[in-house]
């Protein structure tokens, strides 16, 4: 008789079985960001690549979603005579919400998908053994230097994008809501805190680790050619967004409370 | 008697329920060069994989100048895989760096090298391997399969290792420069006096590299002898290999 808990309980045992080795992997990951060798070259490089070369997209998607929250926030404020808000809610939303997380979704979808097929690539035409009999721990080499980048340079692309962002809200309540600019920047220093940016920033930190961790993860247990690639690439975006919108709430509600 | 520079003692591997080694026993001489053949899904990559760390055998000891290599910390491993040189089958060159990069590789971030004294040994070690110092600065994706090869033995030979494995290193080329890599391959395995491990389908390249032939079968070492007396071994499944015949006790995997 055919048990009907049997894949249930089948894919229970495999969902923690996956738990288990991507928290090794992240164990073994995390080691080696802070045990010698370093190579401070790599993590240069991984820092212009995952850091410097998003900031086009990072600051596009900063200055439309400004823009655009500016002119919804004034549809709704007009509901019930609170226009004169447009500037305090703006700056809220993108420095503690819509910055750190848009650019997480952003940088999910570049550069976890990109650590993902890289290192796929690498592992399907036998680089990474290769590295590992060459003395070389690919650990040390590939994926510490990303981890580190991806989280160290996460929180200033999201200050960046913070800034861009209430600049795309200022451009918009200025030229067509009728805003006085002096105010509008004025409202939006005054009620700002450092809290909300300082959220943000621990956000972007974590959505950081994540993007690196996953897309890493899934590359270096790729297999199976190009096939084993594309899937890696894939797990790598999806994973990375799920995780990051889940731990995304875990963080604000931790702070709210 | 001395010391074999490599011994497998009674490798197994079980991989998705098949047992893939059932017990290889091997040992290599310093400055010997033994080629394992074997049919396609034998055993021979995993025996590699086994010996060079890349997979841990589930039973069995991997000998390297006496030391179970199976059983070492990470850090003392490591240290011990220097005394290895690998030429893998794709050529397995890394597509972010040139090619004297990936030469040097062991040396810069492995040895410590500077990079000024680590390109220069790689240009004298693409010389050795008749490889045009002009091609130090490309990436590996423009260069021709040949010359990815004599590259990647390059890679193999530049910090004199004491033992080199060579996996299916004529594959993919065309007879005439599968001739010249196994030239290579003797020249330089002679010139460093190391051991050499070989894995191939190839007989002529068999034949060119190999002082000893060992045959793997059912997960086992079935026939090991002189590479001159491959032709008349007296094993039915060596003599069925080197014809290249379907029929016989080999079962081709189709």
């Amino acid at each position: 008789m055919i048990n009907p808990f049997a894949p249930i309980g089948r894919a229970v045992l495999a969902i923690l079985a996956e738990i288990g080795r991507f928290s090794g992997f992240i164990s073994r990951a995390v080691t080696a960001c802070f045990t010698p060798p370093v190579f401070a070259g790599q993590f240069g490089r991984q820092c212009l690549q995952i850091g410097y070369f998003s900031l086009p997209v990072i600051g596009l998607t900063a200055v439309f979603i400004g823009a655009a929250l500016a002119l919804n926030i004034y549809v709704g404020g007009s509901r019930f005579n609170a226009e004169q808000f447009v500037p305090n809610i703006v700056v809220l939303g993108i420095t503690r919400e819509l910055g750190p997380v848009l650019a997480g979704l952003m940088l999910a979808g570049r550069v976890s998908a990109g650590i993902a097929a890289e290192i796929g690539t690498m592992r399907v035409t036998e680089q990474i053994d290769a590295m590992t009999t060459l003395s070389t721990d690919p650990f040390k080499f590939l994926i510490a230097p990303r981890l580190l980048a991806a989280t160290l340079t996460l929180p200033v692309l999201v200050l960046v994008a913070d800034i861009i962002g209430v600049m795309g809200g200022y451009a918009v309540a200025t030229s067509t809501l009728d805003f006085n600019g002096a105010t509008y920047l004025r409202n939006t220093f005054q009620f700002m805190e450092a809290e909300d940016v300082i959220l943000g920033l621990i956000k972007a930190a974590v959505f950081g680790f994540i993007i690196a961790a996953v897309g890493a993860y899934q590359g270096f247990n790729s297999k199976g050619g190009a096939l084993g690639v594309g899937r890696a690439t894939t797990n790598a975006v999806v994973g990375s967004i799920v995780l990051i919108l889940a731990v995304n709430y875990l963080i604000t509600a931790f702070f709210v409370e | 008697m001395s010391t074999p520079k490599l011994q497998l003692k009674g490798i197994k591997k079980k991989l998705r329920g098949r047992q893939v080694l059932d017990g290889v026993d091997l040992s290599v001489d310093k400055g010997q060069s033994l080629v394992i053949i074997g049919g396609s899904g034998s055993g021979k990559s995993v025996t590699l994989k086994c010996v060079l760390g890349l997979m841990k055998p589930d039973a069995g000891q991997v000998l390297v100048d006496g030391a179970d290599v199976t059983r070492m910390p990470e850090p003392v491993r490591a240290r011990n895989m220097r005394k290895f040189g690998m030429l893998f089958q794709g050529g397995a060159l890394f597509d972010s760096l040139s090619i004297w990069e990936n030469i040097a590789f062991r040396l810069i971030y492995a040895d410590g090298v500077s990079r000024k004294d680590a390109r220069e040994r790689a240009i004298e070690t693409m010389r050795k391997v008749r490889l045009a110092p002009e091609f130090a600065e490309v990436r590996p994706i423009e260069l021709s399969g040949g010359m990815q090869k004599r590259a990647s033995l390059a890679r193999a030979i530049i910090a004199k290792p004491d033992i080199i494995f060579f996996d299916e290193p004529t594959t993919g080329l065309d007879p005439i420069t599968a001739d010249a890599i196994n030239d290579l391959i003797v020249e330089q395995t002679k010139e460093l006096g190391c051991a050499a491990v070989s894995i191939t389908h190839d007989m002529p390249s068999a034949r060119k590299i190999a002082d000893e032939v060992a045959m793997l079968y059912g997960g086992k070492i079935v026939w090991r002898g002189s590479a001159s007396s491959i032709d008349h071994s007296g094993n039915e499944m060596v003599d069925q290999f080197v014809a290249g015949r379907a029929e016989g006790p080999i079962q081709a995997v189709v």
